[in-house]
């Protein structure tokens, strides 16, 4: 029993970090129409970022200053916000696909730092031994567990009904009027460039946000933890669960971090091992398949996004899930 | 024949958008081997009215005739088979050919003789001289010149043209409607967009006034021209939100 | 120095091959291409099919040509894999990117083509295995052109180039001399008005996909012969392709030959002053520093949103 809450609070733990992540790509693509092609970039500056502050001294590496966790937490986010600002900065006044290639521009060249710069990130190994927050105020492991899996629902929920309130709020409304139409946003008076720039910043601190949360709670990050599938998976979180709707955004996430894990666990349990070796593979087809798929069938996905929100809210996610 | 039409619009309503239309149903009548002139505020629909017809936009409602043909929301490239040809306003010619590639692109899918291209030249001597360079090379009066000589290469019997005169200098303006009027008169109907209104309603037989998206008034240019109510309106003589 | 210098050029070559389709479709299609490298690897692969096929059925064909590890079934194959991508191209195009393209905007279009890159790069790993394969296990000795400073070049390093090369003035003259050329150039730059002049634009889409999976066929398999097929050719060229783009000029063609040239040579280059380890994060330097200096690229026009 225990062994099945412990894993079931793992998952959440995971599956909530990412759903943050998705939350701050829906502000950026669901509400504001900016296409992220490096997630990861932003997730791995967040972590990087973190670790770099907080982690513990090591006489071979630059940063580890071991400051303290709330300091450490920020300076992931400002790296995060940093990288997103310099990027956004050349390529949100260009052509829209400009930015999306910029973006996975950055994905690589920060995984190839990440990979190379061994004074700094540990190179391949990379860094280990974060400490974690709150660790030493619990006896076992199972319950410091449980209360991490709190604070990172409680954070999520920050994340969620801050989102709500901005997207609801006439900034949100000018957002969606930049992404509906540039002319309309522009008649407006307002700089839709620098608009885009803070929608696309704030985005990428809340993804470098869940970059610090992933690190805080695994105290270790390499360059695998933000490989190019990272941005495939939280895409296809948002886009099954709806482009544009903060519900869908974290519904995506449980949904799609379940499929991911079980169809793993499924392929190690009773696949040949012939084929378990290609547990990646398949799991990457899986992922594309979504993708597309959801592009030719569904493209608002399971929870599309209602412009006039009411307040009533009364769909469960258990029963628009089942149509999909 | 529609009587002296070669091209007729019924009742039409088009947009970018589905459910949002620019236009909401227009009629107009093209005469044959005359110069017929659109005009009216910003936004009225003038130039999507133009492009509708040549087949950019779609069309929800109403039709397009071209010499009998019906030819509503026909493929813009099939269009230019049917013997009409549309020099848009900006964008008109490709810049990275050479003047004369643009010609012989023209022509070529038309299938015409490349003989037609040293006709092309006779009408537009500056052309010929410029020949081998890069269009993207030539004044903005050329480049309007290089537009109509593409659209003339395949013959039309009706040209469409979207505000020929915006952005050029003044003489260069006249010479461009000049050269239209001219032109009616060798045998090709043409219907015209236009913002610099008294210059063109001089060379234009007819005159439609569009705003909104629908009719206001039409008439023969002379008329038009005269016409002090609405010159008040039209012709600058008074601001339109005062009306 | 002079040794990268060379081998930027020859990567730049097989870059410039695998930029013309890509740029032509970014500026016709109006989204950017992630799936277009992985066509290097259809092609790549495809080549591999034939080869091992058409040696088996004539082993006459497997012998190599002096000094090269070209072989004539190596040859033969190349050709059909150039049909075979151009023909994948165009059969990706129409099951997914015009359905797509149909009902919703560009940027679906360009998130779609993520998903495509992803499902062919993994499928072709499950098919031919995570391993690096080559056309010939025969060792390709290299040529000693210079021993201060050591200079070595492959013989198939010279075949790669000259056919590179020899199929860039190829579609030069069929841009510049033709009419089907000049049709290409007016859809490049300006497809609405192409079609009002009277190109049949839907034709010359097919068309485009048919030379632009070619041309990319031909570098990956271009690539393949001087290092080695990997799964993740596709993934490795999608920046410089993309780089080449920028900097040449989305939609001109002669400028993602030159961009490709450029961003090879600067790759080589850097590789002076830069760990290899970083090689990958070249061209995102590269396009930094065209956005930074002249966004439009060398032959582009400014170009807002």
């Amino acid at each position: 029993m225990i062994g099945i809450i412990s894993y079931l609070a793992f998952f959440g733990t995971v599956a909530s970090i990412l759903a943050i992540a998705v939350l701050g790509l829906n502000l950026q693509w669901g509400n504001t129409g900016l296409f992220n092609g490096g997630v990861a970039a932003f997730f791995g500056a967040g972590a990087y970022g973190a670790m770099m502050l907080g982690g513990p001294a090591d006489p071979l590496q630059f940063g580890a200053f071991e400051l303290p966790y709330t300091i450490a937490f920020a300076g992931g986010i400002f790296l995060a916000a940093l990288v997103a600002w310099a990027v956004g900065l050349l390529t949100l006044r260009l052509r829209h696909d400009y930015l999306a290639i910029a973006t996975f521009g950055v994905a690589v060249a920060l995984e190839a730092v990440a990979r190379n710069a061994e004074w700094l990130t540990g190179g391949a190994k990379g860094m280990r031994g974060f400490p974690r927050p709150f660790e030493g105020l619990f006896e076992d492991q199972f319950t410091y567990n449980l209360a991490f899996l709190a604070f990172v629902v409680l954070i999520l929920i920050a994340v969620y009904v801050g989102l709500e309130r901005l997207v609801r709020s006439p900034y949100g409304r000018v957002l969606r009027a930049i992404r509906e139409d540039e002319i309309a946003a522009r008649s407006l008076g307002k700089n839709a460039t620098r608009l885009r720039l803070e929608a696309f910043v704030l985005g990428s601190a809340i993804i470098g946000a869940a970059g610090v949360l992933y690190v805080s709670f695994y105290a270790f990050i390499s360059p695998q933890d933000m490989a190019p599938i990272l941005t495939f998976q939280i895409w296809a979180m948002l886009i099954v669960g709806g482009a544009g709707n903060n519900r869908g955004a974290v519904l995506g996430a449980f949904l799609i971090w379940g499929a991911w894990t079980s169809s793993g666990f499924l392929l190690a349990k009773f696949a040949p091992t012939a084929v378990q070796i290609y547990t990646g593979p398949i799991q990457y087809i899986m992922i594309g398949s979504v993708i597309v798929g959801m592009l030719l069938w569904r493209p608002q996905g399971l929870l599309p996004e209602r412009i006039e929100r009411t307040k009533t809210g009364n769909e469960a996610p258990g029963k628009t899930a089942s149509q999909g | 024949m529609s009587g002296g039409n070669i091209l007729t619009v019924a009742g039409i309503v088009a947009g970018y958008v589905k459910d949002l239309p620019i236009l909401r149903g227009i009629d107009l009548a093209v005469r044959r081997n005359a110069l017929t002139t659109i005009i009216g505020p910003n936004g009225a629909g003038k130039s999507t009215l133009i492009k509708t017809i040549a087949g950019l936009v779609p069309v929800s409602a109403g039709t397009v005739t071209l010499d009998d043909t019906p030819i509503t929301g026909i493929r813009a490239d099939r269009m230019a088979d049917l013997g009409m040809a549309y020099v848009p306003q900006t964008d008109n010619i490709f810049k990275t050919l050479t003047i004369r590639q643009n010609l012989a692109l023209v022509l070529r899918l038309s299938r015409r003789r490349e003989t037609r291209l040293e006709e092309l030249f006779d009408l537009f001597p500056p052309l010929k001289d410029k020949q081998g360079d890069r269009a993207a090379s030539l004044s903005g009066g050329q480049r309007q010149m290089l537009a109509v000589a593409m659209a003339l290469a395949r013959e039309p019997s009706l040209i469409l043209m979207d505000e020929p005169s915006a952005g050029l200098a003044p003489k260069a303006a006249a010479e461009v409607l000049d050269l239209a009027h001219r032109l009616t008169r060798d045998g090709v109907s043409i219907l015209l967009v236009e913002q610099n209104v008294k210059q063109a309603l001089r060379v234009s037989d007819h005159c439609y006034i569009l705003a909104e998206g629908r009719n206001q008034l039409d008439g023969p240019a002379a008329d038009i021209l005269a016409d002090p109510i609405v010159g008040e309106i039209y012709l600058g003589r008074r601001r339109m939100n005062d009306v | 120095m002079i040794q990268n210098l060379m081998d930027g050029i020859l990567t730049g070559s097989i870059i410039s091959l695998g930029a013309i389709g890509l740029t032509m479709v970014m500026h016709m299609l109006r989204f950017a291409n992630f799936a277009y490298a992985e066509l290097l690897a259809i092609g790549a692969y495809a080549a591999l099919v034939f080869d091992r096929l058409f040696a088996a059925l004539v082993p006459v064909m497997d012998q190599a040509f002096g000094g090269l590890s070209l072989t004539w079934s190596l040859t033969l194959a190349t050709l059909a894999a150039m049909a075979i991508t151009g023909l994948s191209a165009v059969l990706i195009d129409w099951a997914i990117f015009k359905r797509i393209r149909q009902k919703a905007d560009a940027l679906s279009m360009v998130f779609a083509s993520f998903g495509v890159a992803l499902i062919i790069r993994n499928v072709i790993t499950l098919i031919f295995g995570l391993k690096a394969e080559l056309y010939s296990n025969d060792i390709a000795f290299a040529m000693v052109l210079s021993r201060d400073p050591l200079l070595l070049i492959k013989p198939d390093q010279v075949f790669v180039l000259v056919a590179a090369l020899v199929l860039m003035t190829i579609f030069h003259l069929v841009l510049s001399r033709t009419t089907f050329g000049f049709a290409l150039r007016a859809v490049a730059e300006n497809p609405a008005l192409a079609q009002v002049a009277g190109v049949p634009l839907a034709r010359i889409i097919i068309v485009v996909w048919m030379i632009g999976g070619a041309f990319s066929a031909a570098a990956g398999v271009f690539y393949a012969l001087t290092n080695h097929l990997s799964p993740l050719i596709g993934h490795n060229f999608l920046l410089p392709v993309f780089a080449a783009t920028i900097v040449g000029g989305i939609g001109s063609v002669y400028g993602a030959l030159l961009g490709g040239f450029i961003v090879g040579i600067a790759s080589g280059l850097a590789l002076q002053v830069l760990p290899s380890g970083y090689s990958p994060a070249m061209p995102f330097l590269i396009i930094l520093a065209v956005l930074l200096v002249r966004p439009q690229g060398l032959f582009g026009e400014a170009e807002q949103t």
